[in-house]
């Protein structure tokens, strides 16, 4: 019986089984940032263990609410950097080099296929897109993997998730996930890791399969997964080529990772995305979910354009394309938060920022921010956001706020028309 | 060793997630203390006063299924355990909630649809109360005169976690 990408990784990292069922892993990435990782530092040093177990694998990084925005975040902003600095943690990113976790490690070349990665963050699963197991965790488990490289698992079991068809116009990966959340539900993939695979995802960029992985969670999985490739190699190249005699080389290496033919899998689903429209939250909960055709005309107060899930360059593109020679309607604040310094620069480039101020949009540095109602875009009570981002509970973005999860096509359609929007009319 | 349990607190509906039991903009505390006040604070359920004594002299909370869901705030298990609770029984749990309470050495228990109902069968009871011995994987629900015992499953691993009194000590002479 062959294996999944997920059964290979945990092959290849057992360091302990301490009751059957129970699997302690090495960890390659041990990933930080200022919101869980201040209460374990503060309890490392209340052990008089303030030690970290390799100070090249762990990576930090202050993306929540940055620039500070009180007393108590610069605390914690504090705490992280003297901490980072204390043990010389080289991949330490602060103000002017910092963005959001997610979409910052990803485009250093951190995570390679067959790593094993974890961070205080539920959406770590975003690193799967890679052929890794990547998983949220929370603070105590963070503080081990500080001190001894390791964290415990039960070894989950894989839903693979076949993407077929070709996406239509005006339907993009966030709108995949959409579809696969509401076919899961927010529990279905629970102990469970959701590998993507099929035509859809073969053809997909690796900032798309990055927006596939990053929403596993909202359907309770501990990993999304991707099978490495060429697109894999080509991102990772200029971090790579040192190590391989050329492309084709990578991708032999780094195949190994990907499911058997003959893997045994949880369940299969497949999934024909060929008439798929836009698609929009309505509810508190990820996978209520419906086309854009019925949830047009609702009025949104704000639209936000970032996050892990969607703040990358392909993002901004889209919707500046949308957005290029309109203004957003008089009625709606728009705000824009490119992911990474990087994309940033980037958008500014290409003439992205132009187009979104232009349009009216705000644009904010890098930061997490509005996404979990910490900062940079919080909603007042009944006020409703239509927001590229991954979660729709209720108050998420601010108490008595409501979040419709979309695309940044829909969102940018959105803001021009100050209500829920279908972007195909406008590509 | 180790009480486990108390005073139950009925959360009657399926998805709580982590923003309902502690919102986000409380997560720049950097002691688990000052947590305290903000128990429950967004979760909204008919009959449920996040600031009643009811909520703040809990010991044990039963709920429904995929409870804990969204984020990986160990300040969920956190706000339970400086508050007294230190046990939640529901119909299922989500990954990183459920593991962050065996992580901190308190007890994430899983019971059958049947059995929730069963110990929902004592919502009404004001004196409702619930005991779990972890070692044994037994609980027992008191409450309007009426009293009942039932096994649970817990694995050797997450067991071991509680009596270690969780993730860091036992990794610690460990690893």
């Amino acid at each position: 019986m062959g294996m999944t990408t997920a059964q290979k990784i945990f092959a290849a990292h057992l360091v302990d089984e301490p009751f059957a069922g129970t699997k302690v892993l090495g960890i390659d990435v041990v990933m930080c940032h200022e919101i869980t990782t201040p209460i374990a530092i503060a309890d490392l040093m209340a052990r008089g263990k303030d030690r970290v177990f390799d100070n090249a694998k762990i990576k930090a990084v202050i993306d929540h609410v940055t620039p500070s925005k009180d007393s108590k975040t610069a605390t914690q902003a504090k705490m992280l950097r003297d901490w980072a600095r204390r043990h010389d943690i080289k991949d330490f990113f602060d103000i002017g080099a910092n963005g959001v976790c997610h979409a910052l490690f990803p485009e250093k070349g951190f995570i390679r296929p067959g790593n094993t990665v974890i961070m205080g963050d539920s959406h770590t699963c975003t690193h799967g897109a890679f052929g890794a197991f990547a998983a949220g965790v929370g603070t105590t488990d963070l503080e081990v993997g500080i001190l001894k490289g390791v964290c415990a698992f039960r070894e989950p079991k894989t839903i693979r998730i076949n993407l077929n068809g070709t996406l239509p116009k005006g339907v993009f990966a966030k709108d995949a996930i959409l579809r696969v959340i509401g076919e899961l539900t927010v529990n279905g993939a629970t102990d469970r890791v959701i590998e993507f695979g099929g035509p859809i995802v073969d053809g997909m960029t690796m900032e798309s399969r990055m927006t596939l992985c990053n929403m596993a969670i909202e359907a309770g999985g501990t990993s999304g997964i991707c099978a490495p490739d060429r697109v894999t190699v080509d991102y990772l190249w200029p971090f790579i080529s040192d190590s391989f005699a050329s492309k084709e080389a990578a991708v032999a290496e780094y195949s190994k990772w990907a499911s058997d033919a003959d893997a045994e899998y949880d369940k299969v689903i497949d999934l024909d995305l060929s008439n798929l429209t836009p698609l929009c939250t309505f509810g508190y909960k990820p996978d209520q979910v419906k086309s854009i055709d019925e949830m047009a005309g609702q009025p949104v107060d704000q639209v936000y354009l970032g996050s892990c899930t969607n703040g990358r360059l392909e993002d901004l593109r889209v919707a500046a394309q949308i957005l290029k020679g309109k203004k957003i309607a008089p009625t709606v604040r728009g705000i824009l938060s490119p992911a990474t310094p990087q994309i940033y620069k980037d958008a500014v480039a290409e003439g992205l920022i132009q187009i979104f101020m232009d349009a009216g949009f705000c644009v904010t540095n890098p930061t997490c921010g509005a996404c979990l109602g910490m900062s940079n875009g919080v909603l007042a009570e009944g006020e409703v956001c239509a927001s590229t981002t991954n979660r729709n509970f209720m108050g998420r973005m601010g108490k008595g706020g409501m979040v419709h999860l979309l695309s940044p096509a829909t969102a940018a359609a959105s803001a021009i028309e100050g209500k829920l929007a279908d972007p195909r009319k406008y590509l | 060793m180790k009480k486990f349990g108390g005073p139950a607190l009925f959360l009657d509906r399926s998805d709580i997630n982590t923003d309902e039991i502690i919102p986000a903009k409380y997560l720049t505390e950097i002691t688990k203390e000052d947590l305290k006040p903000y128990l429950l604070e967004d979760l909204k359920l008919p009959g449920f006063d996040p600031k009643s004594e009811k909520t703040y002299g809990a010991g044990a909370v039963v709920t429904r299924a995929n409870f804990g869901c969204g984020s990986s705030r160990e300040h969920a298990p956190w706000v339970f355990e400086v508050n007294g609770i230190n046990v939640v029984i529901a119909q299922s749990f989500a990954r990183i909630f459920r593991q962050n309470m065996f992580n901190c050495g308190m007890a994430a228990i899983e019971l059958s649809p049947e059995k929730i109902d069963q110990l929902f069968s004592y919502a009404g009871a004001a004196d409702a109360a619930i005991e779990v011995d972890v070692a044994n994987s037994t609980l027992t629900i008191r409450g309007g005169g009426r009293e009942e015992s039932m096994q649970f499953e817990i694995s050797p691993f997450d067991k071991a976690l509680v009596l270690a009194g969780g993730w860091v000590d036992y990794a610690d002479s460990k690893y």
